[in-house]
């Protein structure tokens, strides 16, 4: 085993998804002094018998001025715990295999500062998926509603020659921009309950993704149309009740309500939903 | 055990696999993505500053090509080099059909800037995030098409005939596991395997790279006998967040962006490094300049210089450059609105790889390379900002092409031994090439020549190793032996280098060598076991600091992004070459290939360059 037996506990308790204010942690773990911070980090592995019930383990971790919460898990795992199971790559937000459940919301661990967080910081795998292992969640839910949308340029004319482009305004392109910055983390449609609750609702990244092709001038109208159809059908835009839970938690800041409530308006307005 | 079967299988699912899937889909052929992360996770997809092509009608490709030649320090291939400017131009264009959400001039049409090195404003990009929207574009095109993807599945061994002579061998396959779930399968491909792994940024502790990018094709092709090229040429992106490596784009340069040292000087023009240029300075002239005004004590915090752009105003900046503001915020505290940046010249990119010709080839049938991870080469000593993506796409292509049967006649650029060739048989200070433990990739003797039999060893030769590596009891960590061998890279194999220093790292690398066998992994579980997998990547870091330490050791000249202290001129009566090292059956070989300054179209005037 690791030199890490001291710091770790497994806590025959399960996950406090949702939960804003996690059970208090031993007596032991203590406000910050600025040295380290406490993590207490979701374990569950279906075939290790000692984490085949989900808890928690708690790490102490040194920390440096910037870390992140991908550095403190990085640590966690090459200095103590090896085993320890997490999802990374670029370390900068693009990637977008890192969105956890940070203290009660959906973040990406990149982009999130230690020093930000409330002790003990409570790291669990993203809500409303089942657990592979510690905090890697099976994405397959998420991937297939980005798939129902078709996600990908499908224009109506064929382009001009192989050496023109076709022409997109300034403005059009402002108008698809943000949607076009998903990075597919996954965490709105975590944080949405509709979403949670029904599996048949699109959810707010595949309806971003339909919106991003339907705003783009480029595809042609006809083929707008048929977006529009296809994102207002009975489990696409109708189901979202404006909570805003996936705009909040959007580490790219898409204003994903914002592109929900415009299909909703252009749809009604194509009379392709009456009240 | 379970096989997978299909005309073609790319390894990687990043800019070159994406590209050459569908490509090689394009050409008929049943193909299927096998990749250890998501595409979308791919590294492509942090690519800021953009694609190079001349699409004005005032630039002409051929100056693309000449800028591209300059750039490497007449280093590069003439024939790779002009394929390339002559194509990227519809491979851009084809892009923005296929959806890309290029930024856009007022009239509509692709905005471009100016890069480093470029004589145009001949870089198309996407705000500063070109290769995240480049990477989601070609995915689009990939579920567009419906080619398979098998997602976090690990490639670990080639599955490669053993012939004696590498120039006989054919690749088959591979074998693979499941990440998710442990299993060991076969891939079989009917007709060609595409590596399009990436870079080896992982070789070095302070980089942009991703987590991801150890660099296991080459590592993977090197030891199947495909010899690797110019390993000594790691570019330093000058302009990088210096405590996490986090990438500053270029394009801050391209803009107007301006660097200072601590006395605030500008001093890419006031030092003289660059006098016409100045930022926009090749990369390793800018690395360099940096690391000379900190070494002089004109550095911050005797670390970094300054980097900055307020003077293009607020605007500008969120219209162009956006990214880059949330980047600074995020991983270094400063808001480039209000103050400059801090930077330092990090690994980027890795400009030698796995040896191929204009069409992907390797010298092993059926086996072929894109991207980063090959070395064609169009990038010599230094590639140009903005090549990179452009070069994924214009190989990426032809290798998709080639590997799905497509008649490529008789290529410009050889690939295989050569027996004419001028060889070297140095006094390295540690015994290159095998680790002891474990079945090599490849043991020749002509035993093992069809199909199923040699993936089924490849498969069966993986299963003892994952075994074996599961039941440790005790042992070293594979992050201690990684951080070893970063920890040594990053001292001794940075932007400036020394024979004294490169033999030292070559030391440490042996004694990490040596520690691979205690390799211990604690987690014996075979769910997700990314301890087992990063274990097994390790291996792959090891031989590819060994080449690029060989490489480094062997160029005894500073050329592009290689300087050596005892050698600062380019010498190029005896340094004109690329240097080849071959695996040799677990025993390295270091020889020289002469480079190609003459195509069909031009001839390169190996001039001095000057920036």
């Amino acid at each position: 085993m690791s030199d890490s037996d001291a710091d770790r506990t497994i806590r025959p308790e399960t996950s406090g998804l949702n939960s804003e204010d996690p059970e208090e942690p031993e007596s032991d773990v203590t406000e910050s002094t600025g040295e380290t911070v406490t993590l207490r980090i979701f374990r569950y592995d279906p075939e290790v018998e000692s984490k085949q019930d989900a808890g928690f383990d708690t790490f102490r971790i040194p920390t440096h001025e910037g870390m992140t919460i991908l550095d403190a898990l990085i640590e966690a795992r090459d200095e103590q715990d090896p085993s320890l199971t997490f999802r990374h790559s670029c370390r900068q937000g693009v990637c977008g295999s890192d969105a956890l459940f940070i203290n009660g919301s959906q973040r990406l661990g990149c982009k999130t500062q230690v020093s930000e967080l409330k002790e003990p910081i409570q790291i669990e795998p993203l809500p409303h998926h089942p657990v592979v292992k510690d905090l890697v969640v099976d994405m397959d839910s998420f991937y297939e509603r980005m798939r129902a949308v078709e996600p990908y340029f499908d224009p109506d004319d064929p382009p001009p020659d192989e050496l023109t482009e076709r022409y997109q305004s300034r403005e059009n392109r402002e108008d698809v921009k943000l949607s076009t910055r998903c990075i597919w983390c996954g965490a709105c449609t975590s944080s949405c309950t509709i979403a949670s609750n029904e599996d048949v609702y699109l959810g707010p990244a595949a309806i971003n993704k339909g919106y991003r092709f339907y705003a783009d001038e480029r595809e042609g109208e006809d083929r707008a149309e048929e977006r529009l159809e296809i994102l207002q059908e009975h489990d696409g835009v109708w189901r979202c009740q404006t909570q805003f839970s996936c705009t909040n938690v959007c580490p790219q800041d898409i204003p994903l309500t914002e592109h929900i409530q415009q299909i909703k308006r252009d749809a009604t307005k194509a009379d392709l939903r009456f009240w | 055990m379970a096989m997978y079967e299909h005309d073609v299988l790319v390894i990687g699912g990043g800019g070159a696999g994406l590209r050459a899937a569908v490509a090689a889909h394009e050409a008929g052929a049943d193909v299927a993505i096998v990749s250890k992360v998501h595409p979308v996770r791919s590294h492509t997809g942090a690519a800021e500053g953009g694609v190079n092509a001349a699409l004005h009608e005032d630039d002409p490709w051929e100056d693309h090509a000449y800028d591209t030649m300059k750039g490497s320090d007449f280093l590069a291939d003439a024939p790779a080099v002009d394929i390339f400017a002559r194509e990227i131009r519809e491979e851009v264009i084809q892009l923005e059909h296929w959806g890309m959400p290029f930024s856009r001039d007022d009239d509509g049409t692709v905005s471009q800037r100016p890069f480093g090195g470029l004589s145009f404003p001949r870089t198309a990009y996407a705000g500063a995030e070109t290769g995240h929207h480049m990477l989601h574009a070609m995915y689009q095109q990939v579920v567009k098409r419906g080619i398979d993807i098998y997602e976090e599945w690990y490639v670990t061994r080639l599955a490669v005939t053993d012939h004696d002579e590498v120039a006989d061998r054919q690749c088959h396959g591979f074998a693979a596991f499941d990440i998710a779930t442990g299993e060991v399968a076969g891939f079989r491909a009917r007709d060609g395997v595409v590596l399009a792994t990436g870079g080896a940024g992982q070789v070095f502790k302070h980089t942009t790279n991703a987590i991801a990018n150890t660099g296991d094709g080459a590592a993977m092709a090197y030891r199947a006998g495909v010899p690797l090229e110019d390993m000594e040429m790691i570019q330093f992106h000058p302009t990088t967040l210096p405590s996490t490596g986090v990438l500053i784009t270029e394009g801050v340069r391209g803009e107007g962006g301006r660097l200072f040292n601590s006395d605030g000087e500008r001093f890419m023009f006031e030092r003289g490094y660059a006098v016409e240029d100045g930022e926009l300075a090749s990369r390793d002239v800018v690395s360099r300049a940096e690391l000379t005004e900190v070494a002089e004590g004109r550095g911050v915090d005797d670390d970094h210089v300054y980097l900055d752009m307020r003077h293009l105003g607020e605007e500008r900046i969120m219209d162009r450059l956006e990214n880059i503001v949330h980047l600074a915020q995020d991983f270094e505290g400063v808001d480039p609105l209000e103050e400059p940046m801090p930077v330092k010249p990090g690994a980027h990119y890795t400009m030698g790889g796995i040896e191929i010709n204009e069409w992907g080839e390797t010298v092993i049938d059926g086996l072929y390379a894109a991207g980063e991870c090959g070395c064609v080469s169009m990038h010599g000593a230094n590639r140009l900002g903005g090549n990179s993506l452009a070069e994924l796409l214009v190989f990426g292509a032809r290798a998709g092409r080639a590997a799905a049967g497509e008649d490529v006649g008789t290529p410009e650029i050889q690939v295989g031994p050569d027996p004419d060739a001028e060889r070297e048989d140095p006094d390295w200070p540690i015994e290159p090439g095998e680790i002891s433990g474990g079945p090599p990739d490849v043991t020749p003797n002509d035993a093992l020549v069809d199909p199923v039999p040699v993936i089924n060893s490849a498969v069966e030769a993986e299963t003892e190793r994952i075994d074996s590596l599961l039941v440790t009891e005790d042992g070293v960590s594979q992050a201690a032996i990684r951080s070893r061998v970063q920890d040594a890279m990053g001292e001794h194999l940075n932007v400036f280098r020394e024979k004294s220093g490169i033999e030292t790292a070559l030391k440490e690398i042996g004694a990490a060598k040596r520690e691979l066998p205690n390799l211990h992994v604690t987690d014996t579980s075979r769910t997700f076991n990314t301890e087992l997998q990063h274990a097994l990547e390790t291996r792959n870091l090891i031989d590819l600091a060994e080449a690029i330490a060989f490489g480094a050791l062997a160029r005894e000249e500073s050329r592009g992004a290689h300087w050596r202290k005892a050698h600062q001129e380019r010498k190029d009566e005896e340094w004109r070459k690329h240097t080849m090292l071959s695996w040799n059956d677990g025993d390295p070989e270091m020889w020289y290939r002469p480079n190609i300054l003459e195509s069909e179209i031009q001839e390169y005037d190996p001039t001095e360059r000057s920036y």
